[in-house]
Order: structure tokens, then C-alpha cells, then sequence
């Protein structure tokens, strides 16, 4: 047995349990697929759960009792298998995002295709085939960190910041993409733009992506992109994976 | 029906805050709410209501607004100056607002966030569950002049209450925990952290505080990058320049920059309520010395309305004090005492 997985103590809020030292996909679904065994045990003095990239964070109120106790249950329950061998928990959903590819709404797909040693048309065939997973929810409300793609597109951030993509932009950087949910300054390069909105806080779904869920950008003609870009889904359609 | 508020001017940075919207951490929104929620339980118990219920949050400085029908409030958090149609009244208390007279408040003297509390809490349309603006997710926005916000309706009660000022204004210790990546700092970093006294900076806002010194900055030294993990509120993360910098309510549910600790939850409003310069000093406490500060800050808020008193008019600050029949029956020695009776 190695030094992970990892139970650390997070302030007063609560106890993280860490899989590995590095983001690996392995890793990610332990994390994701250990969050929801945790929701499953329905113990009383949890508030809430959620995931990083390869941890598990459990909050509960906290005192020196109850530390004990969700230790060892937290531990317990790491024993139980092996979590870099369990499957992505179920309940998730496959979506399809209409996606522009370079263009003036997307300037930086040349630039990030050569940084990934491909020509432009070869990077947007491998880039709207590709299938990538919600790794992680984090920086803006609803905003996807997705992965991994394949590893000759682990390029490095920009040095500058990119001043500003507007909502709906996906970038691309260290074999991951993000939708952004807010117009934001970034160092990841702007490879295409969606019309999809990863919050809509006055609806019903205010959250339409969670942890696990798994994403398409399929190519479309700025055409097609005019057409859909005030559409309230953007374009996107959702399946359930089973 | 129920009446509303018009803001006749706001300030700067005015916004509708509750006690924010726990559990949506892995979706990447944070809980928000009060930057101060002391001064929300503090309104409540003046009002003996719903800490929970919604009131204007004021960075820096107030404004000035009117009521449609005679409203209670309540004024809590940094001290601002205030007056109603230009008669100074009491910080920490409730009072009458009738309708149509003027409440003016002014800048903070003594931290960074005041709060305007109204009977019943302002009736904005609640988004999942919350009232508060979190301003960093897109939900609400800053308070403009000119709009008139609704109030729920007010179950009634005293006004003229006040209470004891809260000793986290002007603090200067603030309590830290130990967090996951506290290790990370060697010994002599952690030390060097604890005995530097902290100066913060003037740009703080309710995603995080800067703080400020002089000497070198704090590192993990040969740490690798570390991979983006979890926040919580109060979390001080060590950024690129060696700067720490505590995060606040609305801060990123993620991040990737090394947290030396986190200040526990009751000590949070010191930093929060900290006036940009204001000296402050981290210090681990171990894990029992929190949860008893904890403890006891819970208890101290469910006491808060046993402690509010009678709001005393000190006569010095009576503008009209010689409106008043202070004292009766004085004969003035050289007065004629017929001369009245004479006309």
C-alpha cells in the first residue's frame, strides 16, 4: 500500500480524501466514483460533498469526536475496493455542444493546433471526435474542467493572459478544456466558441453539468452558430449514459 | 401589502445579502452571503427576527433612502455615520423609520461593511434558495440610485434597542487551523508567518483580502505544483509573489496556489470588517482551542437578543435639545414671578 489514497484535515469544514499526488484519469473517477459511495452511506452529520480533480471532500460540523468517527468511516469505506478500478458512477449524461472552431469567434485554434504539433483541419477532426469527461466543477458556477484529450495536447498555458473570452468560449491547455461560464481573462488559448451556457441560475437546471459527465463538440459553420446563439441551450443536446 | 425602499443614492458597493447558499460547492458556486454574517445575527436580534433574513450590505459607505410607510431597522456592522432627516441616531441600534423621512448613512469609521436591516427582510425573488447577490457568479447585481426594493411584511416589535459593541472591530489576532496543505511550509516559513504583523491591503472585496508586509514572501520552497484542490472561505492561499491571501465568502470553489492555513469561521468577520492598512496577525490554535472559539461564538449568537437594551438618548447628541422640558418648576431669581400673571 502507498501513501494514497490520503485523508487529510480541511480547517473546520471538514476531511479531504486524496488518490494521487497528480491529476490522472484514474484518479478522477476514484474521486468521483468515492463522492458518490460517501452520498450513499447517508451518514447524518454530513452537510455536503463535492469533487476536485482527484479528491473527495466531505463536510460535516466538525469536532474532535466527529473527526474520529468519519475517519475511520471515511477509511472504512476506502477498503472496501479498489477505487482506481470502479467505474463512473451512474446518473451521468453524454452532451452534444455545437461548437465554431477558430474563426474571429475562436482566434487562437491555429495557434494552439501548431503548440500541438497538428495543422489546423487535423486539430478541429481530432478535437469535435473527441469524447472528454467533467473532470472537475470549479472557478465559476457550473464551469467544466474536461479531459483528458490525447497527450500531444498537453501545451502549456500562454505566458500573457488572453484579456478576455466572452461566455460559452472553449480553451484548451495541459490535455484539458473549459467551457467558461463568465467573460473572464485566461491563459488557456480559445480554440473554439459554444453558444452553451454552463449556468443559468433563473431555471430550473441552473447547474446543467455536473462531475462525470462526459462531452462532445461536434464542428459547425458560423452559419449554424448564428442560428443557435440564442437558443437556451445553445444548441445542445443531452443523453442519458447508462 | 407590504412596504418598500427607495434608494435615494447608493454607494459604491451595495448589494442584498442573507446568510448565502450552502451546498452547491461541487458545482462551483460557493456559499456567498454576508461578508460579516456577526452583524446579521446582531440585526436579527434587534429586530427579533430571521438572522437568515436579507439586508443591504454597504462596503465602504452607505447612502441615502426613503420608506413608503412607516418601516423598523436596524443598523449593524462598521459604524457608518447616519441620520434621519439630518438627526444623528445611534450605529448597533433599531430605530423607527417613518415614511417619507430621509436615512442618510455615511462612510464607515470603524471597518469595512455595515449593514442596513429592515423589519421582515427585503423580499427580493429568492435564486436557489438565497437572496444574496454573489456577484462573482452573475447572480444579482450592485445597487443603483433610484430603485425602490420591496420589504416582506414586518411582524412588528420594539425599536430603540441597541447593543454592546462587538470587540472583532479593530482586532488584530486572528485565529488560524492547521489546513491540508499547511505542511507544505517548513517550520521557520509557518514561524516567520505567525510573528509577521500583516497590513490589509486596499483592494480587499468579498472574493478575498491581500495582505501586506514588508520582508520577503512566504514559499513552499522546492514544492511542485500542486494540483487544484478545494477552498473554503477563510482559506489563506500563498500566491505567485509570496503574498497570503485569505479568502473570503465568494471566493473560487478551487484553486491551485498553497494554503499556509485557514482562519476558523468566528474569526473571519475581523478580516472581513479589517479597514484597508489595519494591522493583523495570524496565530495557530490547535484544533480544541477552534472548537471551543467556536462553541462559544455560537453561544454568543443565540444570546444576542437577550443582550439588546433600551436605546439611552445621549443629550449631548440631541440636536434639539432645548425643544425638550428637561426639568420643571424653576424659579429664576431674577424673573418677577407676577409679571406672567400680570399679562
Amino acid at each position: 500500500m502507498t501513501d494514497w489514497p490520503r485523508i487529510r484535515s480541511v480547517g473546520l469544514s471538514g476531511l479531504l480524501v486524496t488518490f494521487a499526488e497528480k491529476m490522472s484519469e484514474p484518479a478522477n473517477r476514484a474521486a468521483l466514483a468515492f463522492r458518490a459511495a460517501v452520498e450513499e452511506q447517508d451518514w447524518p452529520e454530513l452537510s455536503e460533498t463535492s469533487t476536485s480533480l482527484v479528491s473527495t471532500f466531505v463536510q460535516f460540523k466538525v469536532s474532535q469526536e466527529a473527526i474520529t468517527t468519519m475517519t475511520d468511516r471515511l477509511r472504512g469505506l476506502l477498503e472496501t475496493r479498489d477505487w482506481f478500478a470502479e467505474a463512473l458512477p451512474a446518473g451521468r449524461s453524454l452532451w452534444h455542444v455545437p461548437t465554431v472552431y477558430g474563426t474571429d469567434l475562436a482566434p487562437q485554434l491555429e495557434e494552439a493546433a501548431e503548440a500541438a504539433g497538428l495543422d489546423p483541419d487535423a486539430a478541429i477532426a481530432e478535437l469535435s471526435q473527441a469524447r472528454v469527461r467533467v473532470l472537475t466543477i470549479g472557478f465559476a458556477p457550473g464551469q467544466p474542467y474536461m479531459g483528458e484529450l490525447a497527450p500531444h495536447w498537453d501545451i502549456p498555458r500562454q505566458q500573457g493572459l488572453t484579456k478576455s473570452v466572452p461566455p460559452g468560449s472553449l480553451v484548451v491547455a495541459i490535455r484539458q478544456l473549459i467551457i467558461f461560464t463568465n467573460a473572464s481573462p485566461t491563459g488557456w488559448r480559445h480554440i473554439g466558441q459554444t453558444a452553451f451556457r454552463t449556468f443559468c441560475p433563473g431555471s430550473d437546471m441552473p447547474f446543467p453539468l455536473s462531475p462525470g459527465d462526459e462531452l462532445i463538440f461536434p464542428s459547425i459553420t458560423r452559419q449554424e452558430f448564428d442560428r443557435i446563439a440564442d437558443d437556451p441551450t445553445g444548441g445542445a443536446e443531452r443523453e442519458a449514459l447508462t | 401589502m407590504s412596504g418598500t425602499l427607495t434608494i435615494l443614492q447608493a454607494g459604491p458597493a451595495m448589494t442584498v445579502q442573507d446568510l448565502g447558499r450552502p451546498g452547491y460547492r461541487a458545482l462551483g458556486l460557493t456559499h456567498g452571503g454576508a461578508a460579516d454574517p456577526t452583524a446579521l445575527h446582531e440585526g436579527a436580534a434587534l429586530l427579533g427576527q430571521d438572522p437568515n433574513c436579507a439586508a443591504l450590505e454597504m462596503a465602504g459607505s452607505g447612502g441615502s433612502f426613503q420608506a413608503d410607510e412607516d418601516i423598523r431597522i436596524a443598523l449593524t456592522g462598521a459604524q457608518m455615520q447616519v441620520s434621519i432627516d439630518g438627526e444623528p441616531v445611534a450605529w448597533n441600534a433599531s430605530h423607527l423609520l417613518p415614511a417619507g423621512a430621509k436615512l442618510a448613512i455615511g462612510g464607515a469609521r470603524d471597518g469595512a461593511y455595515g449593514y442596513l436591516h429592515v423589519g421582515g427582510g427585503f423580499d427580493i425573488e429568492p435564486v436557489m434558495e438565497s437572496r444574496s447577490s454573489h456577484l462573482a457568479a452573475g447572480i444579482g447585481a450592485l445597487l443603483q440610485s433610484g430603485e425602490t426594493l420591496p420589504l416582506r411584511a414586518d411582524k412588528g416589535g420594539e425599536t430603540n434597542l441597541t447593543l454592546p459593541r462587538d470587540n472583532r472591530f479593530g482586532a488584530e489576532r486572528v485565529r488560524i487551523v492547521a489546513s491540508m496543505q499547511t505542511d507544505a511550509f517548513d517550520e521557520a516559513t509557518r514561524q516567520r508567518f505567525t510573528e509577521t504583523t500583516f497590513r490589509r491591503d486596499a483592494r480587499a472585496n468579498r472574493m478575498g483580502a491581500r495582505m501586506d508586509h514588508d520582508a520577503e514572501g512566504f514559499t513552499t520552497g522546492g514544492q511542485l505544483t500542486i494540483v487544484s484542490e478545494v477552498i473554503t472561505p477563510g482559506d489563506i492561499q500563498i500566491t505567485g509573489d509570496g503574498a497570503p491571501f485569505v479568502l473570503m465568502c465568494e471566493c473560487q470553489t478551487t484553486g491551485g496556489y498553497p494554503r499556509i492555513g485557514t482562519v476558523i469561521p468566528c474569526d473571519l468577520p475581523i478580516v472581513a470588517q479589517a479597514q484597508p492598512g489595519a494591522a493583523l496577525q495570524f496565530e495557530f490554535v490547535d484544533l480544541g482551542e477552534a472548537l471551543a472559539a467556536e462553541t462559544r461564538h455560537r453561544a454568543d449568537l443565540a444570546a444576542l437578543p437577550k443582550r439588546s437594551q433600551p436605546l439611552l438618548r445621549d443629550p449631548a447628541r440631541i440636536r434639539d435639545l432645548l425643544g425638550y422640558q428637561l426639568i420643571s418648576g424653576v424659579v429664576s431669581a431674577t424673573a418677577d414671578p407676577f409679571e406672567k400673571e400680570q399679562t
